[in-house]
């Protein structure tokens, strides 16, 4: 696994908001080690027996926390998590909406303390049975050797319960975030699935917009674990946002065809609907 | 949000990058004004928010008032890349030597500003080939200095006073980009004339996440996209309801539309989500897809079971993930079947768009 496993000590930004506090319960009873929260004015008080500092570095003072998952609302959020970069090795960033600008400075500011950002927009990071850090609903993931990475939260539950319903676990699955610009790329998570030694193949979830999955594409051609993909809005029409930031054709740059391509010539496979992925993975495992 | 030219040209100038004079006209009368005011020769351009536009027809010279006044009567009610022509912009006819092409822009990989100068500007950038546009990234944490636009204008080949000005302007772009939230400013072309260096035209893209601090409203949570088909999408998430579509036409069925509920919404913006998607009088049956994250099943039900009343097509649910079972419950005891399988789900609204 990556990235998280039992030993990250959580701290939650946000914990007293209504997201901030229905997912520390959440990732709390998966097992996740929620150590402290924070939530600035709001220091000694408690939620789900979760101490709540006013500060992070209180908090990781107090109990050695070594990862940050944010629930701040985005108007606040770059602030947060720059103060949660400044005292954290792991910071996940669950808040939708941060303006691109600000994530650019956070991104170059997580480069140079040598930190890790993930997200943001982000369903987080899960090593089941292990630890979960973010939003993504326990149920549908279970333990085994597949490793994930998706910009899309929801599309990749959907890979991942397809996945365990026909006996696949995943060591982990990292939501890398659907804006424009994210902390962490894909091919970044590759590389980290690459010399982890408890994965064995991955699967990467991609979409329709960016060069994100090119860029991938790239470092799949170096790679000696199969990987098995899936782009998502291969019939969407140009030159419209499909919901997400990021999710847009534009200037014919950042089609499905031009990513499947990319990543078959890499040698990935690419799977035609997600439901597909399980039985690929097994013809490559 | 993109910026119409005027609009753009008005928050260049306020940064001190020189445009030309120039009125918004609605009517032939109003363009005949304008250019009686202005003086000389006119440029009448079609304001519409779209690339492209010279060569679509949307540019007319004059020489006077009056031909200004033909030249909007000939432009008005025109059709740009779908776009109906209200507006024109009259501006005094630039006496343009040479153009240049300039942006700021997001390279999203690189995850920082990019800065383009080009001395073969005028055509779409695309166009020109890439050994003759000059680009640098912007370290974020450093930005954009006076000698990077420097060092950029000399890469490109200006020198001179060409290049002092142009640098002026290049950094000034970037306090454009900066200070409004902008996803791209776009001078093309970047004139260069007797008088010095005018941006004869502008494009501004701002980011719609910055509307907290640029003064402009909160983009709705609700992403909505029309397509052409007979089956109405709410799904939550992006990712998931591409996939969702791609399901549909894979299995020979053409989705009408799909709302994307975003991430964590409850039972009003369920029921508002219902009435969007079934207003749109080509849907033939909902599909609702969730898959439950931070969105919790039971409120989504909620919305449903009240929603559905309203409705006059048949609904297949899909549900799954967090808070599923009460969900399941909500919907059971209101007579409404749940599939849990999204390719069962895609099936059964396929069939039933057929069907129907």
């Amino acid at each position: 696994m990556i990235l998280a496993d039992s030993s990250t000590r959580v701290l939650v930004q946000g914990i007293t908001g209504r997201q901030g506090r229905f997912h520390a319960r959440l990732m709390q009873e998966y097992g996740t080690a929620v150590v402290a929260g924070v939530t600035p004015g709001k220091g000694g008080e408690s939620v789900h027996g979760i101490p709540v500092y006013d500060t992070v570095r209180e908090a990781v003072r107090e109990h050695d926390a070594t990862a940050s998952v944010v629930f701040v609302p985005a108007p606040l959020a770059m602030d947060a998590c720059l103060e949660a970069l400044a005292h954290l090795e792991l910071v996940v960033v669950i808040t939708e909406g941060i303006p691109v600008k600000d994530t650019m400075l956070l991104r170059a500011r997580a480069k140079r303390l040598g930190s890790r950002l993930i997200g943001p927009n982000t369903p987080g990071i899960i090593s089941p049975g292990e630890s979960k850090l973010g939003i993504m609903p326990a149920s549908v993931f279970r333990r085994g050797s597949a490793g994930v990475v998706s910009r899309s939260g929801t599309l990749a539950y959907e890979i991942a319960a397809a996945m365990s319903s026909s006996g696949i676990g995943q060591s982990t699955l990292v939501g890398v975030g659907g804006d424009a610009v994210v902390g962490t790329s894909m091919a970044e998570v590759l590389q980290m699935f690459e010399s982890d030694p408890e994965t064995e193949a991955v699967v990467l979830v991609g979409e329709i917009g960016g060069e994100a999955e090119e860029r991938a594409a790239e470092f799949v051609k170096e790679m000696s674990k199969p990987v098995v993909a899936y782009i998502a809005g291969i019939t969407a029409p140009p030159e419209k946002r499909m919901g997400h930031a990021g999710a847009i054709i534009s200037r014919g740059r950042g089609t499905a065809e031009s990513k499947i391509r990319a990543l078959e010539r890499a040698g990935a496979r690419v799977a035609e609907f997600p439901q597909q992925i399980p039985e690929i993975l097994r013809e490559v495992a | 949000m993109e910026l119409c030219e005027y609009r753009g040209k008005g928050i260049l100038r306020e940064h001190g990058i020189p445009v030309p004079e120039g009125r918004v006209v609605e009517s032939p009368e109003g363009a005949k004004i304008a250019a009686a005011e202005l003086g000389g020769e006119v440029v009448v351009k079609a304001l519409v928010p779209a690339g492209g536009r010279g060569k679509a027809g949307g540019v007319r010279f004059a020489a006077s008032p009056e031909e200004a006044a033909e030249a909007a009567e000939a432009l008005l009610g025109m059709h740009i890349k779908g776009y109906r022509v209200r507006r024109l912009l009259v501006e005094r006819r630039l006496e343009i030597l040479r153009e240049l092409y300039a942006c700021v822009a997001v390279d999203r990989e690189a995850g920082m500003p990019l800065v383009m100068l080009s001395r073969e500007g005028g055509v779409e950038v695309e166009e020109v080939p890439e050994h003759l546009i000059a680009r640098a990234h912007v370290e974020p944490l450093t930005g954009f200095h006076p000698y990077m636009a420097r060092e950029l204008c000399a890469e490109a080949g200006l020198r001179g006073g060409e290049l002092r000005q142009v640098a002026e302007v290049l950094h000034r772009m970037y306090g454009v980009f900066q200070s409004r939230d902008a996803l791209l400013v776009e001078v093309n072309p970047l004139a260069i004339t007797p008088g010095g260096v005018v941006a004869a035209d502008a494009k501004l893209s701002i980011d719609d996440d910055a509307w907290f601090r640029q003064g402009m409203e909160q983009r709705e949570e609700q992403r909505y996209v029309e397509l052409e088909g007979s089956i109405g999408c709410i799904v939550n998430g992006a990712g998931l309801a591409m996939a969702t579509m791609d399901t549909l036409k894979r299995l020979g069925g053409e989705p009408a539309n799909f709302l994307d509920i975003g991430g964590g919404a409850g039972a009003e913006a369920m029921k508002r989500a219902v009435a969007r998607v079934t207003s749109n009088p080509s849907v033939r049956v909902l599909l609702v897809n969730i898959l439950g994250g931070i969105t919790r099943c039971d409120e989504i039900a909620e919305g449903i079971v009240e929603a559905v009343q309203e409705v006059r097509v048949p609904v297949v649910v899909r549900l799954m993930g967090t808070n599923e079972e009460e969900g399941r419950q909500i919907l059971r005891a209101a007579g409404i079947e749940v599939e849990r399988d999204m390719l069962a789900a895609a099936r059964l609204a396929v069939e039933l768009s057929k069907s129907i």
